[in-house]
């Protein structure tokens, strides 16, 4: 488990009235945030029920927490649009022209220049102070992964390998090739390559390509990643959500790049196990190793 | 000329800073090469300007308070047209197109682009311009 | 042929234009006024061709599993729709058309410091756009690796053929082209400027430019030299960009995006200048904040030369935390840029033109796109969305906000001086509310697309996906955009065939492109009124309500009653001398 990895850890910060330890702390506390509420500190403030401006919530641990950065970025975003789109409004409307006087040729106010000038700095700071806590919760990789998985990708699909417990290799590999008529399937079809996960456990991903740039993306996880050739990427999430997600290639690649589906499917870790064990007797028997 | 000298120098320092942060924050040498590169393009034509105009008055563009009657009469020739650009840029395009096809086209371009470098020197030499 | 300038002070007969006409003129004109036009002319064209390209995108994408493009024809279309714009619409037309038309004027000069290199600088664009546009008719097909050719996607094994050849000797053909301009444009501001035009009495959108000018030749020589390595590793065996040989593919996007971020603010900056000189005018004030301004001009164009990476944060090769913060520190000077320009309307006298419409749009949609631009200089969130609708709505709005609201804000403010002649403001303003309502609509359903899993760059996606109702809604904006487009272009043929004569100064302007004739005479100036401020002409016009250091002086606002009561500028010349 990485540090700030547990499914309440990133919560307990937030000054919400429900985990706070005492009533008067979590008054204190909301009062101190308060001035932070227009400048960005509303990232603290986004929780579970945070607007998801139409995200995804976050299927894994990290990219819930990638979804909490992105409500409390967007909330302080739109107010900052408002107030700014606010301002534009109030001089096009009130400033109209309405006779030909010449107003008066104000040009600078110190002051104010300062003033707009340091609050863009302040707003900044306090996201980028948020960016990079969420950043190395979701760039954290466990020391001790559940499972490890090693993805290839190529011009046009995917393969997974499972590298379980100790060291010990196992080849399960799917794949499909492009082809226009699969794309009528839905979306989350087993025909496409499926990357089968254990639930709450945290899995570790070797991603490499063996021919061009291509992403490895699960919106559903609010994450992706590179698959590139000559520099092979190392992540980990943990899942929380059973179910199957779609998974698409998001980096350009070529001819068939919109058919370059995959799904992940996060199955309870009994069941995993069953199909990661049926899968080995049977590459055994047809002798798919490789 | 002291304020152009100074826009190229703040480039010069923001290069120099930005690429010494970078290096020691990254050791990729790609990224550091360039930023030195920006730093360099500050600091050449600005070690220039910045040497002119210490040795020069200040022209009449630099003085606040200076009329369009202070400037001197003629400040320079402009040729008003010339077939010899089009020329030019008619042979860099097929020398640039034998980097595709071959190079065939690059023996017409080449010959496009000597032609016009001759014609655009015996054309300012004409017009005494310089 | 070659004459001797002088400044307009000496100028007792404007000459007259001697020399060829007709075609002939047109090819061998160095007149930055023909250059300018011609660049302005051939960039619009290339904009409609690649607004054909995007609707036939938008067409594909209107529902699920269409057919109306094979994938290899939609891959070509998004490439060049995208290389169309980005180095043959965008940054030309505002370098190349009306900066090159304007710096001159604006700095009180007869032509641009280098004419020659100008007139090649703008054949080697010609050549350069016609050259991409060329890769349709070669075998393969154009390039279809996008308009950032990732490696190793555009070597010689993943992308064969003629096609992407020409892309690259297209790049570095209008690479050096841009270069050229970005070379004039530095010296024409550096040392043509008018008596008493200091530095910090230069337009913005000079300023704007010159920054822009210094960008390019920061940027430029990178792309040209990422494109001959990717030329000798196409044919040379090179193996700069390819694992096998020892190569790096991820230095392609260090090169590329060390050129592309500058890039994208070489394509930005021109366009805030020509928004705050409408602003200013149609305000009928001076900017607010000239200073700050500059220094946010300033401070946006060195920012962008460390911002780079956060294209590359997904690659997993780069420094987050440094190209993160140094992202979010280019929303410092913006957020400067953005007061001054309400600064510059507050209680100001707000006259709508088509101009300031188009103006007061950018600032508007400019924003949003601003907005969604912090969201992606965060890591995590980009990791999110990276390569989706997401990316695509947002740089849409900051580019399609800049170049063509602020360049059609431009276009408006400038087109008397240009011409001669004025656009008709109904067809502007028709042309501005369809632009306007046809925006929101196209990319506000992009940006849900992208959060909910929609991929940029796919040809085909299934209906399971439940994006087509999103994409038909988008399609149906992008339609209403094309109609505003139409708009503009009918109003500039309008204004061709049924001429409506511009006067020298038909706005009230602010600086010295408004002393001059409209369309300036041959080396632009027949007089010059004195620079006391950054708005001489505004000065001269109004010596009641200067902003200017010094009063004027008895002679001046004499000589400003007189031309105010002749209404000829002319008039104001005899006390010179």
């Amino acid at each position: 488990m990485t540090a700030g990895a547990q499914p309440d850890s990133p919560d307990a910060s937030a000054p919400s009235v429900a985990e706070a330890p005492s009533p008067r702390t979590a008054l204190w506390r909301r009062r101190l945030a308060m001035p932070f509420l227009l400048l960005g500190g509303a990232v603290v403030l986004a929780g579970c029920n945070a607007p998801s401006f139409g995200a995804f919530r976050g299927a894994t641990v990290q990219g819930h927490d990638t979804f909490k950065l992105w409500s409390g970025m967007m909330i302080a975003g739109l107010v900052v649009a408002a107030i700014v789109w606010g301002l534009i409004f109030w001089a096009v409307f009130r400033y109209r022209r309405r006779d030909e006087t010449i107003p008066r040729q104000f040009h600078s106010n110190v002051l104010l220049e300062i003033i707009y000038t340091g609050l863009p700095v302040i707003i900044v700071g306090t996201i980028f102070y948020f960016t990079v806590l969420t950043e190395n919760n979701v760039d954290a990789l466990a020391k001790r992964p559940a499972e490890i998985v090693h993805v290839t990708a190529y011009r046009w699909g995917w393969r997974f390998n499972y590298y379980s417990g100790s060291n010990q290799t196992q080849n399960v590999l799917i794949a499909t090739k492009g082809q226009p008529q699969a794309l009528a399937l839905p979306a989350t079809s087993s025909v496409y390559p499926q990357l089968v996960l254990p639930d709450h456990s945290t899995v570790e991903i070797y991603l490499t390509s063996v021919d061009v740039v291509h992403e490895f993306w699960v919106p559903a996880f609010d994450f992706g990643r590179y698959a590139q050739p000559g520099h092979p990427n190392t992540w980990d999430f943990t899942t929380t959500t059973t179910g199957t997600f779609r998974g698409q290639c998001a980096e350009y690649c070529g001819l068939y790049h919109a058919e370059m589906l995959f799904t992940v499917k996060v199955e309870p870790k009994a069941t995993f196990q069953r199909w990661l064990a049926h899968q080995q007797s049977a590459q055994a028997h047809s002798g798919a190793l490789s | 000329m002291k304020i152009e000298a100074r826009i190229l120098f703040v480039m010069f320092v923001f290069g120099a800073v930005i690429a010494t942060i970078y290096w020691f924050t990254s050791y990729e040498d790609g990224g550091t090469v360039m930023l030195a590169a920006v730093s360099l393009l500050g600091l050449l034509p600005g070690s220039y300007y910045f040497w002119w105009s210490r040795r020069m008055q200040p022209r009449p563009e630099d003085l606040p308070d200076a009329n369009p009657e202070d400037s001197p009469a003629i400040i320079g020739a402009f040729p008003s047209s010339s077939i010899w650009p089009f020329i030019l840029g008619v042979g860099a395009a097929f020398v640039a197109i034998a980097l595709v096809f071959g190079v065939w086209t690059a023996v017409f371009g080449g010959t496009l682009i000597v032609a016009a470098v001759i014609g655009v020197i015996i054309e300012s030499r004409r017009g005494g311009a310089y | 042929m070659t004459v001797l300038a002088e400044r307009p002070s000496g100028f007792a007969h404007p000459e007259a234009e001697h020399g060829p006409t007709g075609l002939l003129k047109w090819l061998t004109s160095t007149d930055h006024k023909v250059i300018g036009k011609s660049y302005t002319i051939t960039s619009i064209a290339f904009f409609l061709a690649a607004g054909i390209m995007a609707m036939l995108i938008r067409i594909q994408l209107a529902g699920p599993d269409s057919t109306v493009v094979s994938q290899h024809t939609y891959n070509e279309l998004f490439t060049m729709h995208g290389s169309l714009m980005l180095y043959l619409f965008a940054g030309p037309f505002a370098f190349g058309g009306i900066a090159n038309y304007i710096i001159p004027l604006q700095v009180g000069a007869p032509d641009m410091a280098f004419p020659r290199l100008n007139a090649l600088s703008y054949w080697l664009y010609l050549s350069g756009g016609l050259t991409m546009i060329g890769g349709f008719l070669t075998v393969g097909g154009a390039a279809d690796f996008g308009w950032v050719a990732y490696a190793p996607l555009s070597d010689a094994v993943n992308s064969p053929g003629a096609g992407p050849d020409m892309w690259i000797v297209a790049l570095v053909l209008t690479g050096f082209s841009a270069i050229f301009t970005g070379v004039n444009l530095v010296a024409t501001i550096f040392y043509l400027r008018a008596p008493g035009l200091t530095m910090f009495r230069l337009p913005i959108f000079t300023w704007n430019m010159l920054v822009t000018a210094i960008l390019i030749l920061v940027a430029f020589p990178v792309l040209t030299a990422a494109l001959v390595m990717l030329w000798c590793d196409r044919h040379l065996g090179a193996h700069i960009y390819t694992v096998s040989g020892g190569g790096v593919p991820v230095l392609w996007q260090n090169l590329f995006w060390f050129f592309g971020h500058p890039e994208v603010y070489i394509l930005a900056l021109p366009y805030f200048g020509m928004v705050t000189e409408v602003l200013a005018v149609f305000s009928r004030k001076p900017v607010f904040g000239y200073r700050g301004m500059i220094f946010a001009t300033i401070t946006i164009g060195a920012l962008s030369t460390a911002v780079w990476a956060h294209h590359m944060f997904t690659t997993g090769t780069v420094l987050l935390p440094f190209f993160s913060l140094m992202s979010y520190l280019i929303a410092v000077p913006t957020g400067i840029k953005f007061f001054n320009w309400i600064g510059t309307m507050w209680r100001g006298s707000l006259q709508f033109t088509s101009s300031m419409l188009f103006a007061v749009g950018f600032l508007i949609v400019f924003l949003f796109g601003g907005v969604t631009g912090v969201l992606l200089a965060s890591p995590p969130v980009d990791f999110y969305v990276h390569d989706t609708y997401f990316v695509i709505a947002h740089f849409h709005e900051v580019l399609f906000g800049s170049a063509v609201f602020g360049g059609f804000a431009g276009l408006y403010y400038w087109y008397p001086k240009m011409t001669g002649r004025m656009l008709r403001e109904g067809l502007g303003k028709a042309s501005f509310w369809l632009m306007f309502i046809g925006f929101w609509v196209t990319y506000l359903p992009q940006y849900l697309l992208g959060l909910r899993g929609m991929p940029r760059r796919i040809a085909v996606y299934s209906a399971s996906t439940g994006w087509a109702g999103l994409n038909l809604i988008s399609t149906v904006g992008a339609f209403i955009l094309f109609a505003a487009a139409a708009f503009t272009v009918l109003n500039l043929w309008v204004s061709w065939r049924v001429p409506e004569v511009a006067p020298a100064n038909p706005w009230d302007g602010h600086t010295l492109e408004w002393a001059a004739a409209s369309p300036p005479v041959h080396h632009n100036f027949t007089w010059l009124p004195p620079v006391r401020s950054e708005r001489p002409v505004w000065d001269f016009n109004h010596p009641e309500h200067t902003t200017q250091m010094h009063p004027p002086s008895e002679g001046e606002v004499t000589r400003a009653e007189r031309v105010l009561a002749s209404g000829h500028p002319d008039a104001g010349k005899e006390t010179q001398r």
